[in-house]
């Protein structure tokens, strides 16, 4: 299952008169069925708020968002989303964490015998899927960081989601951790046909992840500059050296400290240091 | 040791923050129990110190026993536990609801944090007249004085257990179609459970320290009544059993309270 997203002039404001934070301004962005797109940006630029409000976990102040053509009201089984922590039911454990979702109403109107066998089958599949099968009866606390979030992936996955919103997921995880959930989240994407909206703040793994990069930027956080990741579907931890992905790094690092001020910052820096020499000498 | 070693040899048992040899703790947790029991006991023995004054550990023992045998020690105990458990019981019963929807809804928050807040500041103690006035001097009013001395505190820590259920794990449910009621019921419930049995523990201990105040009115049997009538007898042996035993009875209750909680929330126990 998958579904398209369009959002058209959505603007997002935090806050009342002076005191008001203009945290979107007018972003507008289509996402293809089964696309996989990644937002990066510093931060402030507002790519958490854009991915939540997709959730419908925060409202729009103007402007519209749709799936499949349906405008969104509040979140809904058809936007599974994963968070960076915390997220996970610690007095559960792994498998009914993954099973949460067959307690609610949402997901078991009309159920018949046969639906609830598949359901069952569905949660074996996704812990054998993520690599849980030893730890399934284990509780969330007696995992590593990056087996919960395994965990909370498969979670999300349970009700065949067509739209899969992650919200920097992977961005308390150590790096070789990292690496590892990168393969298994394409792969994911690539067995489930979802699409899938994800957010970082990494370039690196924006660009091995995406099909299709957002770069957003702050004050006020703004759609910046899309780019097509020149990379084949199929991708390997190798072509992080390649020089078609050394080169977008290039260009999306410079933008990012471009338009969040870094670069001015950096150029400060540089003329201190450069009177400090002087002054010594 | 590799703590002793990164000091540079000094004693770990010094050491910010460090882990000590589970000996030394036990050791040590016996000495600030019995040094004060030893200090206790030189003291009340020393020349030109009245009984009166300072009874003796063993003097506070032998009033008990004749407490136990003849003046009826286990209905004082009986009588003080129900009616510290029935306050308790009752401000509960209605605390955990009501902290369940401040903490979840800030619509009732603004409707009753305030006034909880303002209420909790007044001496419960202060109130003994007007309990004595509205609801009497029977059995109702000690557990009045209890309730009133624990259920305004209990709701804002009830209230402050349930906010602090994380985010993340409301919104993962918003996320797979929870209704507002299978949130309450699914989420929000069992992830403050853990935390709302620890707040009945400390409510528990609370409730105790108010059994001599409620036990001011017009009572005739309690350990409270108990500590009262001998303080007018000026039997101060009396007084030493009676404040050590609503110690080692609160202790008792805090200690079953923490087992309960070891045993009902296994899964805290974590990564080893």
């Amino acid at each position: 299952m998958t579904a398209s997203i369009e959002i058209r002039d959505a603007f997002k404001t935090f806050g009342h008169g002076p005191r008001a934070i203009q945290a979107l301004e007018k972003a507008s962005l289509d996402i293809r069925p089964n696309e996989f797109v990644t937002f990066v940006g510093a931060s402030g630029c507002g790519k958490s708020t854009l991915l939540r409000m997709i959730g419908g976990l925060e409202s729009l102040t103007s402007g519209s968002i749709t799936v499949n053509g349906q405008p969104i009201a509040g979140p809904g089984v058809d936007r599974a989303m994963v968070f960076q922590h915390y997220s996970l039911y610690p007095w559960l454990t792994v498998a009914d964490n993954i099973r949460f979702c067959r307690q609610l109403k949402a997901h078991t109107r009309d159920r018949t015998s046969a639906d609830v066998e598949k359901a069952s089958g569905r949660a074996d599949a996704l812990i054998r899927l993520m690599g849980l099968s030893h730890v399934a009866h284990a509780y969330p606390n007696q995992l590593s960081g990056g087996m919960q979030q395994r965990v909370a992936i498969a979670r999300a996955l349970m009700s065949r989601p067509p739209i899969l919103l992650m919200d920097e997921p992977f961005g308390a995880l150590d790096a070789q951790t990292r690496e590892v959930m990168h393969d298994l989240i394409r792969h994911v994407h690539r067995i489930e046909g979802s699409t899938i909206v994800f957010v970082t703040h990494d370039v690196e793994e924006a660009i091995y992840l995406g099909q299709r990069i957002v770069l957003m930027a702050p004050r006020p956080g703004r759609i910046d500059t899309l780019y097509d990741v020149p990379l084949p579907a199929e991708r390997h931890q190798d072509m992080k050296l390649a020089p078609e992905f050394l080169g977008l790094k290039r260009e999306i690092l410079d933008r990012i400290r471009e338009t969040s001020g870094m670069k001015t910052d950096l150029e400060q820096l540089a003329r201190l240091s450069a009177e400090a020499a002087e002054l010594e000498a | 040791m590799s703590a002793s070693k990164r000091s540079g040899g000094a004693s770990p048992l010094w050491q910010i923050r460090t882990a000590i040899d589970p000996r030394h703790y036990w050791v040590l947790a016996l000495c600030g129990l019995v040094a004060p029991l030893l200090g206790w006991s030189i003291a009340s023995s020393l020349d030109g110190v009245d009984k009166v004054f300072l009874p003796g550990p063993a003097d506070v023992l032998a009033r008990m026993w004749t407490w136990a045998s003849e003046d009826g020690l286990p209905a004082d105990v009986a009588i003080s536990t129900w009616r510290v458990v029935a306050g308790w019981a009752l401000s509960a019963a209605i605390a955990l609801p009501l902290g369940l929807f401040i903490g979840s809804y800030r619509s009732v928050q603004a409707l009753l944090e305030p006034l909880t807040d303002f209420i909790r500041y007044m001496p419960a103690v202060a109130f003994i007249p007007l309990v004595m006035l509205w609801v009497g001097i029977e059995e109702g009013s000690k557990i009045a004085i209890i309730f009133i001395g624990t259920f305004f505190q209990m709701v804002l820590m009830v209230a402050e257990d349930v906010r602090r259920v994380p985010l993340a794990q409301i919104e993962a449910a918003q996320t797979m179609g929870a209704s507002r009621g299978e949130i309450l019921e699914k989420v929000i419930v069992p992830s403050a459970k853990p935390a709302l049995l620890d707040t009945l523990r400390v409510t528990m201990g609370w409730a105790w320290t108010y059994l001599v105040v409620a036990e001011l009115v017009a009572a005739n049997s309690g350990l409270g009544y108990a500590v009262l009538k001998a303080q007018r007898f000026l039997q101060t042996d009396k007084i030493f059993a009676g404040i050590l035993l609503i110690g080692l009875i609160g202790l008792v209750i805090d200690q079953g309270f923490r087992l309960a909680h070891r045993k009902a929330f296994p899964y805290l126990a974590g990564r080893h």
